[in-house]
């Protein structure tokens, strides 16, 4: 919100610096964002007065000889049209720094600095301005819109500084409210916060207003929905000229961004920045029925607003009526057929308060929005509505643009907007804090804040004004005492009175990150995608339409449709991921992901749904193979001391011939595969990429498995290497559980070598393995282990036509 | 008889020292002491010798024998030691060329972060409870006192999946779960994903934050401010320090923005703290009584402080990254650069 400091300095004797301003402020809760020093780029600009003025000859210029007073005299050659002898001007010294214009004179291009310079031949020392030049326009100051120079008034003081004279001497402060202080969304909502920081009297805005005989008899007002208008006033005002609004409305106006319309429109306005109570005025006279009612519209209903937009609307829209149709669209903007004009010559005055959410909602709904609906969005209180309307009648009057009728009408649901008393208890005040702040600095602060307080032992009693709806409790008390008594006394303690808690990750965190670690020191780096993805990608991985990835929870507003789905696979951002990193020229990696996937129960959502835990693994570069991957899923087994299988799968997005499911202790725990062809070139993958998906909300199941020793074999060990010829459809897993199935003296089976060759077959490969026997009871004694080994053979032989290679 | 053991003796140490090599001081050796060596023919031409001389001749074999051995014994040191050296010689190698080193891999920023906040509270006695991402508007608004109607709502915007559901806006949500299956003490922080519906240079619609919660008899600001002194001091160091002003949340009451001294220069200003000496890394205050008797806690008996720390804010303070959309791309020249 910005406010000015000239315009503060209304209601608040401020005596510190606007930067000391700053720091009070922000220390008490109200963040300046940015203090704007008004004609920071000017300097060194003076009144001038032109002696003489002589026209240079087959030129627009003349030549000035300029009293700067104390400054000296010089000569300066000026080519605006109003130039002339006797008048006063502001001038810009050399040295001086003033706005550079485009040759249309209106449009700052930056600032310049003056330097002495020759026109034509003829010695210039110095500048005579515009008011553009300066930073001004026909708001800041009258007169400053002329293309040409600005004339100053003629009792201004040679050689003196023009900022003063011209408003440049002002800042401006650009606060943030919290959403809790909507009272603040104004200047004198400001005020009452500087005034309390400082600790001086703040000044109520003049309220008085002379009410005339005249009466609009018959006239009433009401209201249909009390639900969404608590309270709504109607004043009365005739004999309205409609003019300009004077010079000092319409720079403060100007100053935070709105610009002079009218003097009763103005005055609509500047209420609205100086109380945050938005108005309407209407003009009387197209007002039909003699009569205003509030009410909810009816469906299909239209009206056309101030900026000539029309829309239709509906039972949630709250609507001003006069006695025969709607006129203004509630809080958001006043229809055209009720608009103030030049010609207008009675106004009816609306300073009413709407429920913040059906204001909100409607100009959402709408998509019509003003400074009047973003101020009833933050919120507006009864309180204002009563001292707005008085504020507004006594600008009229101030501005004699109107006579003040005595037809007022006020209705409402009876809420008070009188000081409410709250009790409370000082030890639970200092409770809060765990300070004990001084009796008197309680009181001195509370008083500051309009609060009125008084203490009687432990009771604390303050009179909360009808503005400050957020006082609620002890709670909201200790806050608005310890922000203007000082953080600074807020002493760190290390919570004395509180118990001994045990705290530390529990097993499924202390388990995962288990996982994490493990998989980063097989090489991989961790990452994070968004928990959204694209209804593209569950294409991407060729996806059938029944496929449950494609059952889905989607957002109801995502940022764009890449981001509009609960992942329901980390597999595609995973591929992405892997097809980025070689688009900017990294060809070999691994990476791997530990995020939720959302299984909803049903569709729309009715209960929370399932967040699954789940690992993703990508790897990708010409040394990565279907078994480097295995491998990482072999990490994943080992930290957790669990037993995974492997059976060939397919998915649609994988190798049909490179593509397993992984089974933890038989149950079915995700895949991994490489990554299809296809789907590689749609993504210009310039290398191969492989992808493995577990559940790992499934392999918690196994976490924290008691880890036990088993003792050294008491009896040496036998090894013995094995060469296989081996039909190609017989798979590694066959002979493996073949050989263990065959003696229980079988500790590890090792596959060490395969081999394909023409003196095999087409049909055939040997593979070999280290078997190892493990005695138990005793040591193996004489011709055993070729029992075993005997017993091996047939049973391969037998069950997989498997035989030893010659 | 001397003569020719003294003969053989010289002849043997000659040869002995002209060997080059370990191979051919193996056949000097055997040439002298093997069983058909020279000394070894000798010995067993002792039955040749008269009984009366064998001992005396039996004592000059054994003397020219040790004799021998012992230069042996010698040389063989010696040349084994040449043989090292030139083995050693052999396999000098350049020690500048490039290692041979395995791959890593790390834990990601975020995760990092998390973690050194996680050791900060756990050692603090903090347990760690990690809500879920879909939560609803209960939880993440109204139970946190910030109702329907609320001005408050407007301050972030949330992705909603149905009239009930949404993606939570913040882990606060947390604190309302664990009020309700939990009596005080409590003690807990709830790190995980949050999402906002914002996406430009400095906002990503998804980030993370770490809630804190502490629920107990006579808890106050004062015990807030003690334990964010002595968390900031362990994550930055320990010459940082904490400044507390106003701010607003629904679900605290007093609420502050806490600043900490710019770790980068000490508070003097710099462009890391905007000139300004400090640096806002979180928010938090006294818990507000309408969320604690919201969750069927004693307000009489009980009091409490919640904080909330952007992750990756402190992340990319620490680190100095620059942009937060790097922290989720994957990118492998990003992610290999923070180690832990």
């Amino acid at each position: 919100m910005l406010a000015p400091l000239s315009w503060l300095k209304d209601y608040v004797d401020i005596d510190v610096t606007p930067k000391e301003l700053e720091e009070k402020l922000f220390s008490c809760g109200f963040e300046v964002e940015e203090l704007i020093e008004v004609g920071k780029d000017v300097s060194n600009v003076v009144v001038g007065l032109v002696k003489e003025c002589e026209p240079i000859p087959e030129t627009h210029l003349s030549l000035c000889q300029v009293d700067a007073g104390s400054h000296g005299t010089f000569q300066i050659c000026c080519g605006a049209d109003n130039v002339c002898a006797g008048k006063k001007f502001p001038v810009a010294l050399v040295g001086a720094t003033v706005y550079a214009t485009a040759k249309d004179h209106v449009t700052i291009e930056g600032v310049m600095k003056i330097k002495k310079g020759k026109l034509r031949g003829y010695e210039s020392q110095g500048m005579l301005c515009s008011g553009v030049e300066l930073g001004l326009n026909e708001d800041l100051y009258p007169g400053a819109g002329y293309n040409g120079l600005l004339v100053l008034p003629d009792d201004a003081e040679v050689g003196a500084d023009v900022k003063p004279l011209l408003g440049l001497n002002d800042w401006i402060f650009d606060i943030a409210i919290t959403a809790n202080r909507p009272d603040c969304q104004s200047i004198y909502g400001i005020a009452r916060e500087v005034a309390a920081v400082l600790n001086k009297p703040c000044k109520e805005p003049a309220l008085d207003f002379t009410e005339t005989e005249v009466k609009k008899d018959g006239f009433s007002v009401t209201v249909d929905a009390p639900e969404l208008c608590p309270r709504y006033i109607a004043h009365y005002v005739y004999d309205v000229k409609i003019a300009p609004s004077p010079a000092w409305m319409r720079r403060r106006l100007s100053l935070v961004g709105i610009g002079g319309i009218s003097n009763v429109v103005d005055i609509t306005n500047y209420i609205l920045k100086e109380l945050g109570q938005p108005m309407h005025a209407f003009d009387d006279s197209f007002l039909q029925g003699n009569a205003i009612n509030v009410r909810r519209a009816a469906d299909g209903e239209k009206i056309v607003t101030l900026d000539e937009k029309e829309f239709e609307l509906n039972s949630s829209n709250l609507v001003i009526c006069d006695g025969k149709r709607p006129v203004a669209l509630a809080g958001i903007m006043g229809g055209l057929n009720s608009e103030i004009l030049d010609t207008t010559t009675e106004v009816m005055f609306e300073a009413a308060k709407f429920m913040r959410d059906n204001i909100r909602k409607s100009s959402r709904a709408l998509g019509q929005s003003s400074d009047s609906s973003a101020m009833y969005a933050k919120g507006v209180y009864e309180y204002t509505t009563v001292m707005a309307m008085k504020r507004a009648l006594h600008l009229i009057e101030e501005l004699g643009c109107g006579k003040v009728s005595s037809t007022h009408v006020e209705v409402s649901t009876g809420n008070s907007v009188e000081p409410q008393e709250m009790k409370v208890s000082v030890k639970q005040v200092n409770g809060v804090l765990g300070i004990e702040v001084p009796e008197t600095e309680m009181l001195r602060i509370l008083t500051a804040l309009n609060f009125a307080p008084a203490i009687d032992g432990d009771t604390l009693t303050i009179q909360v004004p009808a503005y400050r709806e957020d006082m609620d409790s002890y709670q909201d008390v200790a806050e608005e005492v310890i922000r203007m008594y000082g953080y600074d006394h807020v002493k760190g303690t290390f919570m004395p009175t509180a118990r001994v808690t045990a705290g530390g990750l529990d097993l499924r965190q202390k388990s995962e990150l288990k996982i994490k670690r493990a998989l980063c020191a097989a090489g991989a780096y961790e990452g994070i995608h968004y928990s959204f993805f694209s209804p593209s990608d569950l294409d991407l991985l060729r996806l059938p339409e029944d496929a449950k990835e494609r059952h889905a929870i989607r957002l109801m507003n995502p940022i764009n449709i890449d981001l509009s789905l609960m992942r329901t696979t980390l597999a595609p951002q995973m591929i992405h991921a892997m097809a980025r990193n070689q688009k900017r020229g990294i060809l070999e990696g691994r990476i791997f992901e530990l995020g939720n996937i959302f299984v909803p129960k049903e569709l729309p959502l009715t209960e929370y749904p399932d967040e699954r835990e789940t690992l993703c693994v990508g790897v990708f570069g010409e040394k990565e193979s279907f078994y480097t991957l295995k491998g990482m899923a072999q990490v994943v087994a080992r930290a957790l001391g669990v037993t995974f299988t492997y059976e060939a799968g397919t998915r649609p997005f994988l190798h049909p011939y490179q593509t397993a499911e992984i089974f933890c202790e038989g149950e079915k725990a995700g895949y991994l595969g490489k990554l299809a062809y296809e789907i590689a070139d749609e993504l210009d993958m310039r290398t191969q990429a492989y992808v493995l998906e577990l559940d790992v909300r499934l392999l918690s199941r196994w976490y924290g498995q008691a880890q036990t020793f088993t003792p050294l074999p008491r009896f040496a060990q036998e090894k013995r290497d094995f060469a296989f010829v081996v039909d190609k459809g017989i798979t590694c897993a066959q002979i493996e559980s073949g050989i263990q199935e065959s003696c229980k003296y079988v500790t590890d089976v090792q596959l060490f070598d395969v081999y394909e060759g023409a003196q095999l077959g087409p049909d055939k490969r040997s593979m070999a393995f280290s078997v190892v026997f493990t005695p138990a009871e005793e040591e193996f004694g004489g011709e055993m282990v070729e029992g075993f080994v005997k017993k091996i053979l047939k049973n391969l032989e037998q069950k997989l036509g498997v035989t030893l290679r010659a | 008889m001397k003569e020719k053991l003294q003969k053989i003796r010289e002849r043997a140490i000659a040869e002995i020292e002209g060997a080059g090599g370990l191979d051919r001081l193996s056949e000097v050796r055997s040439a002298i002491l093997g069983k058909k060596g020279e000394l070894t023919a000798v010995l067993k031409g002792m039955k040749d010798v008269p009984p009366e001389e064998r001992p005396k001749v039996g004592q000059w074999v054994n003397e020219t024998r040790e004799a021998i051995e012992g230069i042996l014994a010698e040389q063989t040191k010696r040349l084994e030691a040449q043989a090292l050296r030139i083995r050693y010689e052999a396999e000098k190698i350049d020690v500048t060329m490039p290692s041979v080193t395995p791959a890593k891999g790390n834990l990601h920023p975020i995760t990092q972060v998390r973690n050194q906040l996680i050791d900060i509270f756990a050692s603090m006695g903090f347990e760690i409870f990690e809500g879920s991402e879909i939560e609803t508007d209960y939880y993440n608004f109204t139970a946190l006192n910030t109702p329907q109607d609320h001005p408050a709502r407007d301050m972030q915007d949330t992705f909603y999946l149905s009239k009930e559901f949404l993606l939570r806006t913040q882990t606060s949500a947390g604190q309302i779960h664990v009020m309700e299956a939990k009596k005080p003490p409590i003690k807990i922080i709830s790190p995980g994903k949050v999402f906002r519906s914002d996406d430009d240079a400095t906002h990503s619609p998804m980030f993370s934050q770490m809630e804190g919660l502490v629920v107990d008899k006579g808890i106050t600001l004062c015990d807030l401010k003690g334990m964010l002194d002595e968390f900031v001091k362990r994550i930055f160091g320990e010459q940082v320090t904490t400044r507390l002003r106003p701010s607003y949340f629904p679900f605290t009451e007093p609420s502050v923005e806490v600043d900490v001294s710019c770790f980068q220069c000490g508070g003097k200003g710099c462009k890391l703290c905007k000139g300004t000496g400090w640096i806002e890394v979180l928010g938090a205050g006294v818990v507000n009584n309408r969320v604690l008797a919201g969750c069927g806690v004693d307000t009489d008996v009980y009091s409490g402080f919640a904080f909330g720390i952007g992750i990756e804010r402190i992340a990319m303070l620490k680190y100095g990254i620059n942009n937060i959309k790097l922290l989720f791309e994957s990118d492998l020249r990003v992610l290999n650069q923070i180690d832990d």
